[in-house]
């Protein structure tokens, strides 16, 4: 019992010299005790008495030892402490668990042996004296003698429960009352009446037309306010684009387009101006009503930009991020001149100091001067020519023939790329090109990115990228990594390997197998698993 | 005839009239925010202007202006409404010159103005300053000796109030300084049952810059996607090494236990976009530290983020005047592994509702001491509060030669002259 009052360091010394000894020894304790307890049978109680403490002190050595110091600690706390454990009932009777922490930084252990509660916690202050005890007492008795604060001051344990780990059920129930939240945010700040978007999409059939439509269809179906998507296609409606659309889940007007698309960037260009003049007339026809969005298949839009052009009253204008990618390993050589002179790639409106329009930033291509994509697939820049459509939206009623308040500024849709005239941007739609809206904070605010990313024209894909066999042409690849093998020695060794399943097949199986699926030579071996 | 006549002709602007009512309820309407009523009642938007009057009484220089020329950063940490609460005082319309017809009486000491040099205020003078301070308006005034000072009020900002320490174990022991025994405390600090709490106490939120506040307001509409937001120490490594002691285990304890849940943004960063991100958030953690109170409570009402308070037995600022069962969430100690479970299983209609209470801008105004004061603001809640104490009952007045203080009493450390 002495020895549990030495300062923890000297008392696993002990416990260890303790352990050495006794491990050295063997079980010599027992022996001892019987030798003692034979010989204090004949000398006297006394050494009985001295064997017992002897035996009882290495039971608390040995505890200590696999317990740490804390055993002892408790002990001397439950023992010795005069400070009331006037705590709380109910913090020893939650479960807690004991925690041991062995070093001096954050790491913490829990006690050793059960996952089980223990239930104990002990508070013991640290510093003072019993005498405080005294003092408190005396205190509160001369205060207007209130009842004991239940809230103990001093060490508690640090309580963690057996799984420290999230919950999928309450991980769920967590993000619904988020979702709830921000619903009612919107209902709060956001728009009051919001408007159905319309967004006008020129595209065509090509390689990449799978990847751009799905990104931007996925976009729209996150887009939280009611929307119409218009798709024209330039030479006619495919049932590859129209499957696509169909699986999207959005209201779709799938208009056909008379003209293919050509291979040439300038005329492209040209033809998609043409095909959002169509779709705006169609719209008219039909008399559909909200803000247009003219959303390139091959752009990527930001959220916020559906938030922003509800605010739009007649015609607005954003900034457009244009990135014109070089498509090559190696960069455009720029001058130290051209590097400097680099301005933001943006396209958008520029305001004066008091928020109105003054102008438009464009996007500077004079750096890829000369080095620019021709026709489409070439690796080299694309580049936007003045102002893209991309940045400008509309409210659908300008363009009806009659509509409620609608601003002599605006030109009749008719009068405008009859003749087959260039239509640049939407600025020719009006008389008076100050009246635009600046959006996004007043152009500060880049909503969307311009980019033009396609293959040659000639790349082959398969139709609706779903790969259906047959294939009765073997198309080599341009650039195998592996030499290439004659097609005859390739043929034998499919054929022959195709007889012995052949064969085998037949022997076991003559029920379903039907033939002409066994003698393919073009197959790819996987398909048959 | 006549009077059918007249009758018509009043009606289209009795008509009128209605409209416009009808049409003001509907603007005030369009953003759904409820009125705050505390067990005081409807009490956050009243003027004290009129209703009492205060008396500042002039101290030299050495106990307050001259403490801050010698360290002006306690214009800035989180004990300054002492100072900003004298200057209001000063300049405001119910200051009264004339002490014979004052309710309250103000002595301007800051006693949470010694600094070390990283910023943190020492109490070890500060009995003596107060004590300095009393001696001095008792001399010069008959006022305190009138009433030994009940119908005095301090403000005394720090850690554990007027028990002047902030270990909480050696602010026990010395309990409340006996000077202040008769007076009315206002201070930031409260628990339940403590010793340093004194019943008739005016509980104020501590100091959080205004302006600095304003400047990072996100636009409300930006949607609250952090579920839980808490930024600062789980374990006082300097102070208590082992863990158990700092907050009561309680901040250790939320560390361990949801330090890998993904619903839980908690961290010992000091992200500079600290005040945005709790806009973004739906619940702040607000557990104790050495001290029950912290700025945590403002910050996380004037964003809108409900304060999810950890604290046992703590009382919030101006308990009277806001309802803060109905605006905060309280999680005991013991219940800190259950967190999770607890904050998800609060009925959708209780968060909206606590959401809107947070939106009222009268709320997030009690909270702050703007400079120059503004109508509704912390400091006319504490004017609010010592009308509300008023009219002073008969005890407060000693029939003269009466003593009930004793000035000798408290450790012989604090008789020292300052």
């Amino acid at each position: 019992m002495m020895k549990s009052l030495l300062p923890q360091s000297q008392l696993r010394r002990s416990a260890a010299a303790a352990a050495a000894a006794r491990s050295s020894g063997g079980g010599a304790a027992s022996g001892g005790a019987d030798g003692a307890g034979s010989d204090g049978g004949a000398g006297g109680r006394v050494p009985a008495a001295s064997t017992f403490w002897f035996l009882l002190h290495a039971l608390c050595c040995l505890v200590s030892l696999f317990l740490g110091f804390r055993f002892s600690r408790l002990l001397f706390v439950l023992l010795f402490s005069t400070t009331a454990l006037y705590s709380s009932t109910s913090s020893s009777s939650s479960s807690a668990v004991l925690r041991a922490t062995t070093t001096t930084t954050t790491t913490t252990t829990t006690t050793t042996t059960t996952t089980n509660t223990i239930t104990l916690s002990f508070a013991a202050t640290a510093n003072p004296p019993p005498s405080t005890s005294v003092n408190y007492s005396a205190l509160d008795s001369a205060a207007s003698g209130h009842t004991q604060s239940h809230v103990v001051v001093g060490r508690h344990g640090i309580r963690i429960r057996p799984w420290p780990h999230p919950d999928p059920v309450e991980v769920m129930r967590a993000h619904r009352i988020m979702e709830r939240v921000q619903e009612e945010q919107r209902r709060w700040y956001g728009v009051k009446e919001p408007r159905q978007v319309l967004v006008v999409t020129p595209t065509y059939s090509r390689a990449f037309q799978a990847l751009h439509l799905t990104g931007l269809l996925h976009s729209l179906r996150n887009v939280p306010y009611p929307l119409t998507w218009i798709v024209v296609e330039a030479g006619g409606t495919t049932n590859a684009t129209a499957s696509l659309l169909a699986r999207s889940g959005l209201t779709i007007v799938h208009i056909p387009f008379p003209d293919r698309m050509p291979r040439d960037w300038a005329d492209r260009h040209t033809t998609e101006n043409r095909m959002r003049l169509h779709a705006l007339r169609v719209i008219r026809e039909r008399k559909m009503d909200g803000v247009i969005v003219f959303a390139d298949d091959s752009n990527v839009h930001s959220m916020e930009l559906f938030d922003e052009v509800q605010k739009v009253q007649w015609m607005g204008a954003v900034s457009v991020g244009i990135l014109a990618h070089t498509g090559t390993a190696d960069q455009p050589r720029l001058s130290e001149e051209d590097k400097q002179n680099m301005p933001l790639p943006v396209q958008g409106p520029a305001c004066n100091s008091s928020g109105q329009l003054v102008g438009w930033h464009t996007f500077n291509s004079l750096p890829f001067a000369g080095k620019t994509a021709t026709v489409v697939g070439e690796a080299a820049p694309v580049l936007p020519r003045g102002l893209e459509w991309a940045g400008f939206v509309l409210n659908s009623r300008m363009l009806w023939k009659e509509a409620e308040g609608k601003p002599d500024w605006v030109k009749d849709l008719d009068a405008v790329g009859e003749n087959g005239e260039e239509i640049e941007n939407p600025l020719t739609l009006l008389n008076d090109p100050s009246s635009v809206e600046p959006l996004g904070n007043c152009g500060r605010k880049v909503l969307l990115w311009w980019l033009r990313v396609e293959a040659r024209a000639d790349s082959k894909f398969p139709q609706g990228w779903v790969i259906q066999p047959p294939l009765e042409v073997v198309v080599p690849a341009k650039r195998t990594p592996w030499p290439e093998t004659t097609a005859a020695l390739s043929s034998e060794l499919l054929d022959t390997k195709q007889d012995q399943e052949d064969r085998r097949l037949s022997r076991t199986n003559r029920s379903s197998q039907s033939r002409s699926t066994t003698k393919r030579k073009g197959d790819v071996q996987g398909q048959q698993n | 005839m006549a009077l059918a006549l007249l009758r018509l002709r009043l009606m289209p602007s009795a008509v009128a009239l209605a409209l416009l009512l009808v049409a003001c309820s509907g603007v005030a309407r369009g953003q759904d925010t409820e009125r705050i009523e505390g067990s005081a009642g409807d009490v956050l938007e009243d003027d004290p202007v009129g209703r009492l009057k205060v008396y500042v009484y002039e101290l030299p220089t050495k106990y307050n202006k001259k403490m801050v020329a010698k360290d002006s950063r306690c214009l800035s940490h989180m004990f300054a409404a002492e100072i900003f609460m004298h200057r209001f005082l000063v300049s405001s319309a119910i200051r009264t010159l004339n002490p014979e017809e004052a309710d309250w009486f103000y002595t301007p000491v800051y006693t949470t103005c010694d600094l070390t040099p990283w910023g943190h205020p020492l109490p070890f003078k500060s009995p003596r300053i107060m004590r300095s301070a009393i001696q001095f308006i008792s001399s010069h005034w008959p006022y305190w000796n009138r009433t030994e000072g009940a119908d005095h009020f301090f403000v005394v900002p720090h850690d554990f109030g007027a028990c002047f320490h902030y270990q909480e174990e050696k602010a026990i022991e010395r309990g409340i300084l006996p000077l202040l025994r008769r007076a009315t405390l206002v201070q930031t600090f409260g628990q339940k049952d403590h010793v340093c709490l004194k019943e008739g106490s005016i509980n104020i939120p501590p100091y959080a810059p205004p302006q600095k506040m304003k400047t990072h307001l996100v636009p409300p509409e930006t949607p609250r996607s952090i579920f839980v937001y808490f930024r600062g120490l789980f374990y006082d490594t300097a102070n208590d090494p082992e863990g158990g002691y700092y907050a009561r285990g309680a901040r250790a304890s939320v560390w361990e236990n949801f330090k890998n849940n993904p619903l839980f943004d908690i961290s010992t960063d000091h992200p500079p976009t600290y005040y945005e991100d709790m806009q973004r958030s739906i619940f702040c953690l607000c557990p104790l530290g050495w001290a029950p109170w912290s700025p945590r409570l403002v910050e996380a009402v004037v964003f809108g983020c409900i304060p999810v308070i950890i604290a046992d037995d703590i009382v919030l600022p101006f308990a009277d005047a806001i309802p803060w069962d109905e605006i905060g969430v309280f999680v005991a100690e013991d219940d800190v592994p259950k967190l999770d479970t607890i904050l998800t299983s609060i009925p959708m209609e209780v968060i909206l509702r606590k959401q809107r209470l947070l939106a009222n801008p009268s709320m997030k105004q009690a909270m702050l001491f703007p400079q120059p004061a503004q109508p509704g603001d912390a400091f006319h809640q504490i004017l609010n509060g010592l009308a509300r104490k008023l009219p002073h009952d008969k005890a407060v007045h000693l029939n003269p030669g009466q003593k009930v203080l004793n000035w000798t009493q408290g450790p012989v450390g604090d008789l020292k002259p300052w």
